[in-house]
């Protein structure tokens, strides 16, 4: 398991790539954001993002499930409160294949906690064009390794 | 849903509510989010949520949906008074989400949004830019999610 220790500022890594089908992004859509410009390819095309694109919390969610088989799955990670800022740059699009890229601003330990310590992750989803589509800061809570090397 | 020009700051709309019972939880969990204490009744009780707890990516999206189908009800309104509808357009992200109580399996949650501010677009004289603080509330009245969206709103001159 990582702890608090295996995560210190800099980059961090590089996951994916994660193929997305138009199967699945019509199967999100219809089930979460079931606007025209995610679900019909005609309303798509007169739409800002002109074009079939997928929603953007289901690339949100794409990018949890890429840090969780990237590292989170196998982290001793408590939740975390929430998303300072999430951006949106380019649409997802049906058969892109996402990378992700996750750098550290910053790690500390809680105050309020001090059994677990607070790591800031920038994540940076691109497609195979290495055009940015979404890029989030999050803090999450993980554990520190003191309490395994001091038999609490 | 209404043009730029028609949507005043404060105004509020109550989105409805959104029951988040286990299996709803695990599936999406399974998906995009199977970290043990959203698949797992003994493990949810065993971490800080005390509970099956919702993917807070969950909580997120059904937001979304229930802002969908609430625009979709407001359209319906607005055809029925003779007036033209707008389309909502994309969004270019949000800021200060916060997953502020766990919400777990069984747990009714209602969703409201508030318009906190407006916003030409410098770039896109069609459009204006909304931001929208969308909450949600659960069955006991705590606060558990809360975020401040983005938005680009048809302006009701726009040229074709």
């Amino acid at each position: 398991m990582l702890t608090f220790e295996d995560f210190q500022p800099g980059r961090f890594g590089t996951f994916g790539p994660r193929h997305v089908s138009r199967e699945e992004i019509l199967a999100f859509a219809a089930e979460f954001d079931p606007q025209p410009m995610h679900l019909d390819e005609e309303a798509a095309k007169r739409s800002m993002l002109k074009g079939l694109s997928g929603s953007g919390w289901h690339l949100g969610s794409l990018m949890m499930r890429m840090l969780f088989d990237g590292f989170i799955g196998r982290t001793a990670s408590l939740g975390s409160p929430g998303i300072s800022e999430l951006r949106w740059l380019a649409p997802l699009r049906p058969g892109d294949d996402l990378t992700l890229d996750v750098d550290i601003p910053e790690a500390r330990v809680s105050r309020s906690r001090p059994e677990t310590g607070i790591v800031t992750f920038k994540g940076t989803i691109r497609n195979a064009a290495g055009q940015i589509l979404c890029e989030m800061v999050s803090p999450i809570i993980v554990k520190r390794r003191m309490d395994a090397e001091e038999g609490v | 849903m209404r043009f730029f020009e028609d949507i005043e700051v404060g105004s509020r709309r109550e989105l409805g509510s959104f029951t988040f019972t286990a299996e709803l939880i695990k599936k999406f969990a399974a998906q995009f989010d199977p970290q043990r204490f959203h698949l797992d009744e003994e493990a949810g009780r065993n971490s800080l949520f005390g509970g099956l707890a919702a993917s807070g990516w969950h909580v997120g999206s059904v937001c979304m949906k229930l802002l969908v189908e609430d625009g979709k009800r407001e359209a319906e309104e607005q055809a029925a008074r003779g007036e033209e509808v707008a389309t909502l357009g994309p969004s270019p992200g949000f800021r200060d989400l916060r997953w502020i109580k766990p919400v777990l399996a069984g747990d009714v949650i209602s969703f409201a949004s508030e318009i906190a501010s407006r916003r030409s677009s410098e770039s896109r004289p069609e459009w204006g830019i909304l931001e929208a603080r969308h909450t949600g509330t659960n069955q006991r009245g705590e606060l558990v999610f809360s975020v401040l969206a983005i938005a680009f709103v048809p302006r009701r001159n726009r040229v074709a």
